[in-house]
């Protein structure tokens, strides 16, 4: 599963045309972001040209953004939701996917049913009784009333994700365990949780993105800055008046959630790839 | 609790074998199921709940600027929507993005899949640039998408008048054909290199053994590629797909930042949540949503019907 793996012996020597396609798509795959790098640093007259690099670099649109209260506000919030939404995720997702993959488990079809029919799930199905319900139950408009829902609509993946990692801690563990006289919740928080940590971290920095990326939700419960989400926050962005569409400001706000996500990927980019992948296309 | 009860069960229990492990058995069946528990009563409150009070709500004249106002009006709120030209144009409209966006995902990545397969200096430093774009939230590559196309600032534009090519001039977000345009690039960018990298993984799982076999036998690199490694990339090009068409017909990020569904560029679930959220009816909302959840499902169906043989293979591995 390693993306490391010696060289497959299928290589061929990469000619100057191969070459030429392998920088085109690294070109188009960096360029649209660094667009929006440079158009985050350009100010006034320099917002209406095309500059390949802008000609009087300015911080200030970056300084608009912190001063944004509405946006400040949105990156606690996803935060916050984010954050909690990852750990219930793996928690009655670690569990669940535990009793899918080892344990004696009634139904386990009917349950995987559901679980993937949750992953097809158009969240606008629920967006109306949603919106009823939090109404009544003061949920609407708060964090808590944005976790759980998105708590809902990660944990197929979280279940999917670990499942598959679970399947490859080796049985003898939890025979041991076991003669030992381990009840099997006990084996697994002490003997097999520990040893699922690599798949907890990829799961979670799965569920986190997934979660930090989710439109639909928070554009559809939440009403005031109070409980917005970045995603929320950057798509109603609006500047001094509702009716000036500020590109600079924007680009800088965009510029600034990517990059944090941008780094964690860069730094883990080995366990997503095998996470996105995993259980996916094995044998 | 629970595991405290177990224990204690066991240590009372494990002076006879027999029972032992059947009280084993036992106290694994009754963990499996406080384990999925949790996860199963919340998709079942969040998701299997709410959609049949949906349905109820779809059946409902009930409006929210007359509070309480609701009474039951069956069918009448799906039959207006079939019935009217927005639904159909919605649903279009989701299609067409669909259908392009997704078999360009599913071209280029199985393209930069086998690129990123070769052994090349530099592989590493590819497969990092790939997950620029997934790093990316939807709703900031549709601004970057903005900005690229941008009548003034926007560097395609640019590049298209300092060529004289058409489209320099054009407003593309302004006219329906480009705006859709905009929109499946900002869709394709974003999210081939995950296919690439799920095909990917299908790659390098092929054993070189059959390479070597076909080698021998004298096939071509062009033989050899259609004829081995394209029938054992199947599942995951399959897989691959299915997961970014239900994502393609579920669009509403991409339309709602860049145009709020204008120019030819709606979806089914953004003119659900217009009728929703800005025009307050949710009885005609809930139905259009109900709508949606039925066309994806429907294609969800169908497509597990002629793929899902060849997918079963890799869900049951998955599972």
């Amino acid at each position: 599963m390693s993306p490391r793996r010696p060289l497959s012996p299928t290589a061929t020597r990469v000619g100057p045309l191969l070459w030429t396609l392998i920088i085109v798509i690294m070109i188009v795959s960096l360029i649209p972001f660094y667009w929006l790098i440079n158009t985050s640093f350009k100010v006034g007259g320099g917002l209406s040209s095309a500059a390949l690099w802008p000609e009087n670099p300015s911080v200030q649109n970056y300084i608009d953004v912190f001063r944004n209260a509405k946006f400040v506000l949105a990156l606690r919030n996803s935060l916050v939701v984010s954050v909690a939404t990852t750990f219930f995720a793996l928690l009655f997702g670690a569990t669940a996917a535990y009793a899918l993959a080892r344990l004696p488990l009634k139904r386990r079809g009917m349950i995987l049913t559901l679980v993937l029919s949750v992953t097809t799930f158009p969240v606008i199905a629920i967006a109306a009784p949603m919106f009823n319900l939090w109404s009544q139950l003061g949920l609407y408009n708060t964090l808590l009333g944005l976790i759980i829902p998105k708590l809902t609509f990660t944990l197929p993946l979280a279940i999917f994700t670990l499942t598959s990692f679970f399947r490859e801690i080796p049985t003898e563990l939890e025979e041991a365990a076991s003669i030992d006289g381990s009840s099997p919740a006990r084996t697994f928080w002490q003997v097999i949780l520990p040893l699922a940590v690599p798949g907890i971290v990829t799961t979670g920095i799965l569920v986190f993105i997934a979660s930090w990326n989710e439109f639909l939700l928070p554009a559809t419960l939440t009403s005031t800055p109070d409980a917005q989400t970045i995603p929320v926050a950057i798509a109603f962005f609006t500047g001094a008046s509702e009716f000036d569409i500020p590109t600079g400001t924007i680009s800088a706000a965009s510029v600034l959630v990517t990059i944090p996500l941008l780094v964690g990927v860069m730094i883990f980019q080995k366990r997503i790839v095998s996470g996105l992948t995993s259980g996916a296309v094995k044998g | 609790m629970e595991s405290m009860t177990i224990s204690r069960e066991r240590e009372l229990t494990s002076a006879a074998p027999v029972r032992h492990s059947r009280s084993v058995d036992a106290a694994a069946r009754r963990t499996a199921f406080w384990f999925v528990a949790p996860a199963l009563t919340l998709m079942g409150l969040v998701a299997a709940f709410p959609i049949g009070y949906a349905i109820w709500l779809s059946m409902h004249q009930y409006s929210v600027r007359v509070s309480g106002l609701s009474r039951f009006v069956g069918f009448k709120n799906y039959i207006d929507a079939l019935a009217s030209e927005a639904w159909w144009q919605a649903f279009g409209q989701t299609f067409t993005f669909a259908t392009i966006s997704v078999s360009l995902e599913v071209l280029l990545g199985v393209g930069m899949a086998l690129l990123l397969n070769l052994a090349f200096r530099g592989r590493a430093l590819m497969r990092s640039a790939l997950l620029v774009p997934y790093a990316i939230l939807t709703v900031v590559s549709a601004i970057t998408w903005q900005a690229m196309f941008d009548p003034h600032l926007g560097l395609i534009t640019e590049v298209l008048r300092t060529l004289g090519m058409p489209g320099g001039d054009t407003i593309w977000l302004a006219e329906s054909g480009y705006a859709m345009a905009v929109m499946i690039m900002a869709d394709v960018w974003k999210t081939a290199p995950f296919v690439a990298l799920l095909v990917l993984a299908g790659l390098q799982v092929i054993s070189s053994d059959v390479y070597e076999a076909s080698a021998l036998d004298g096939a071509t690199k062009l033989q050899t590629f259609f004829f081995i490694t394209l029938p054992l990339l199947r599942p995951a090009i399959l897989l691959a797909a299915i997961l970014r068409l239900l994502d393609a017909l579920r669009v509403f990020d991409l339309p709602f930042v860049l145009t709020r569904g204008a120019n030819g560029t709606g979806s089914m679930s953004l003119l659900a949540y217009q009728q929703l959220r800005e025009s307050r009816l949710v009885g005609e909302g809930s139905a259009l949503s109900i709508l949606t959840f039925l066309t994806v499902m429907v294609v969800a169906v169908i497509y597990l019907r002629f793929a899902g043989g060849n997918l079963r293979g890799t869900t049951k591995e998955k599972i």
